[in-house]
């Protein structure tokens, strides 16, 4: 069914279609109308979920935590500041590996107060152990969150999935809604590992390890995460094949020949799309590969890619505040380091609080890019 | 140290399920404050049964029969609980 849809309420959609067992949340700006939506299908009794409203996002978290941990399918929606008070909750969620969802719309984070499109409150999460997706469309965002419930659960480790904040959560697309069924039928239960409430096998949840337990423990949660991208690779090619729609962990777009390629994350890789088109069509070898999946990060996946190339700019929409360079792209070049023919690589941040990310910015990066070295070692773009 | 389990070996989420080792850990050695319980006055209302975090009120066939101080921390959750006309529990401070 092909349905005009914001971001926003395509993901609240996806989250009737994978009727949750439970969501506790609370509004933020721009990720208040996914749960404002969703409430009105509790309401309307479209979906089993248990909707509680609780007072903050710390709580929002501790709720679904206690949910998840009683063997309960359980999501939220937060962005910003919202995921920033969860930030303590979320290393716990991490740490008992519960499979909790969490679709975010973007944003930047305080101060200065600032309501529009970033990375930094995912980015700034990046250690609690989540899984983190990134999305170009509304689409994509939709079927992000359903194959999230997914692998989420089969790789027992809780999910991000990120739309940028009104660039996607607000604008209106088309999107090719998939059949209610098929959704649930595809996720089937959710079996989880254990169960707080089980009474036959009584557990305990949360223990105190000191010296002599909690390194082996985190041990074990980092093998989860570094084990887990083949399962979600399985995860989308299983996608692919009930819902004929195919995603990988990153995207290549025109890199077969191309010498410079733009590495980047989220919405922006649209206006970085038609830059790569119109420099095609003056003979400019560029290209884009976008990341789709930053945790678990596919770190041998990159460096096979990107070796292929002259030259890489990575664009953040975000900076670490380090004087060095975006969170991105550490990443990426720690994944290329002692690589054999390792590209050069630029470090461009954009787009901070919402920042006017044009074709014509995606272009001036690529032209950068086939000229080769700069001057800078960061370039923040579009700043005055 | 020899029988300590390696990373392999540990359960998804760090959950317990040998309830030895919870009992082992005889948490009351932590308290500060002690409950003494009044038998006489207690009307075995279970209010404190349910508001206890650490399952140190005993029950036998529906009535307390007193608090497992091998495990309770001393919160005071139950002299708080229980009905202040009944005030069958006391916090004392513990003593050597």
């Amino acid at each position: 069914m092909i349905l005009a849809k914001t971001g926003n309420e395509a993901m609240a959609y996806a989250m009737k279609q994978i009727n949750p067992d439970v969501v506790a949340a609370y509004p933020i700006t721009p990720s208040t109308e996914i749960v404002q939506i969703f409430s009105n299908y509790v309401h309307d009794g479209l979906v089993d979920t248990e909707f509680v409203a609780v007072e903050s996002e710390h709580s929002a978290m501790a709720a679904c935590i206690g949910s998840a941990a009683s063997g309960c399918r359980t999501m939220t929606a937060t962005a910003s500041q919202g995921l920033a008070l969860m930030h303590e909750m979320l290393f716990i969620a991490g740490g008992l590996r519960l499979p909790i969802v969490v679709p975010i719309a973007s944003r930047s984070l305080s101060s200065p107060l600032n309501i529009h499109a970033d990375h930094s409150d995912s980015l700034a999460s990046r250690d609690s152990g989540w899984m983190q997706f990134f999305c170009e469309t509304v689409e994509e965002g939709y079927d992000s969150l359903i194959m999230a419930v997914k692998m989420a659960e089969k790789c027992s480790l809780p999910a991000i999935v990120s739309i940028d904040g009104f660039i996607l959560s607000h604008c209106m697309e088309r999107i090719e809604a998939l059949d209610e069924q098929k959704v649930r039928d595809w996720l089937g239960p959710y079996k989880p590992n254990w169960n707080l409430l089980d009474l036959d096998r009584p557990i305990l949840v949360g223990p105190a390890t000191l010296q002599d337990y909690y390194y082996e423990f985190k041990r074990s949660q980092i093998e989860g995460m570094r084990t887990a991208l083949p399962k979600v690779q399985e995860v989308m090619a299983d996608f692919e094949k009930t819902f004929g729609r195919g995603y990988g962990v990153l995207e290549e777009y025109r890199c077969e020949d191309a010498e410079a390629v733009a590495l980047l994350m989220g919405s922006a890789s649209g206006d970085m799309r038609q830059a790569v088109d119109r420099l095609r069509e003056q003979g400019g070898k560029v290209g884009m590969v976008k990341l789709r999946v930053f945790r678990p990060l596919p770190h041998e996946l990159l460096r096979k890619t990107l070796t292929r190339f002259k030259t890489v700019a990575v664009l953040d929409r975000a900076d670490s505040v380090n004087s060095f360079v975006g969170p991105l792209y550490n990443e990426v070049a720690a994944s290329l380091y002692g690589a054999e023919n390792q590209p050069e690589l630029l470090s461009y941040v954009f787009g901070l609080g919402g920042k006017e990310f044009s074709p014509d910015d995606a272009a001036r990066i690529l032209e950068g890019a086939l000229a080769g070295r700069k001057d800078e070692t960061v370039t923040y773009v579009g700043v005055r | 140290m020899a029988d300590l389990k390696s990373w392999k070996e540990l359960p998804c989420g760090a959950i317990i399920e040998d309830m030895k080792a919870v009992l082992d850990n005889k948490t009351g050695a932590w308290r500060s404050m002690r409950p003494v319980w009044s038998e006489e006055k207690c009307i075995n209302c279970l209010v404190c049964w349910v508001y206890c975090p650490e399952a140190s009120i005993k029950v036998e066939d529906g009535k307390m029969t007193g608090i497992d101080l091998d495990y309770c921390k001393g919160c005071g959750i139950c002299a708080a609980v229980c009905p202040k006309k009944v005030h069958a529990i006391d916090m004392v401070k513990e003593e050597k």
